[in-house]
């Protein structure tokens, strides 16, 4: 059962991370291996793209609050984009607009870093 | 017309296991949307009956494979009322505050969010201690 998946793609210097499927407590480990890997491979521009996800719970929300601070350290940062609407109220709940970038679509996310 | 909703009392024992969460979420949106919810609010009730069990596979259990998590939901008079019962460690719900995320932030603190979320999701969150070793939350929410 293909539950969670988590693929990854290079834009110029930006990574892109495609979230798809139930990211909760069972999952949330997929997505910090992916972190793990960016972290490796010092990418530390990040752009998530939500548009496939349809589930997430605090376990998966607090991957991001993990890693957040490691990326804006060395000159990077976690974007978010194409939130569906049930989604993006979850991290609203939490406050996490005040903290964190929310993009419509991909592409806007991803010009945000190459405009400086 | 008016819709005549009928009374439910169902129960799902499960294993202390993440993996047994998508089996949770899929009892508790069944029933959730059967009584009467809409799809907006069944998901809300739905991540909170998660938040509940991940604090239960990850504190009281502790991730031990072996423990139960036994679910009680039923629905009258407008009430929805889900018990979830655990026997592991106790888990003291009053030393939960509500997070400040900017110091979870600075402090890489990823805990206390579920909590959090049960309260904000849920009319009403009551935890009881049962006996030395039976700990209960319940999550109630009305329809209106």
């Amino acid at each position: 059962m293909a539950e969670f998946d988590v693929g990854r793609h290079g834009v110029g210097s930006v990574s892109v991370l495609n979230v798809k499927g139930f990211l909760d407590a069972h999952t949330a480990p997929e997505l910090e291996n992916a972190f793990n890997g960016l972290v490796d491979d010092k990418q530390y521009k990040v752009v998530v793209n939500f548009g496939n996800l349809k589930y997430i719970s605090s376990a998966g929300l607090g991957v991001f609050m993990a890693y957040v601070e490691t990326m804006r350290e060395n000159g990077g940062d976690i974007k978010f984009c194409g939130l569906k609407e049930d989604v993006y109220n979850i991290f609203d709940l939490l406050g996490f607009p005040l903290l964190y970038e929310f993009y419509k679509d991909e592409k806007t996310a991803i010009d945000k870093y190459t405009q400086g | 017309m008016t819709k005549v909703v009928k009374n439910i009392k169902k129960r799902l024992s499960v294993n202390s296991t993440t993996e047994n969460l998508a089996r949770i979420r899929a009892f508790i949106k069944t029933h959730s949307k059967s009584v009467g919810f809409d799809d907006e609010t069944a998901s809300k009730i739905v991540l909170a009956s998660d938040e509940a069990c991940t604090n239960i596979i990850k504190h009281a259990y502790k991730y031990s494979a072996k423990g139960k998590i036994n679910i009680n939901l039923s629905f009258s008079a407008n009430k929805l009322r889900i018990s979830i019962t655990d026997e592991g460690t106790h888990f003291n719900s009053n030393s939960i505050k509500e997070p400040d995320l900017k110091k979870y932030y600075q402090e890489k603190r990823v805990g206390g969010l579920g909590m959090f979320l049960m309260k904000k999701l849920m009319d009403e969150v009551v935890y009881s201690q049962k006996s030395a070793k039976k700990n209960k939350v319940t999550l109630i929410k009305y329809l209106r």
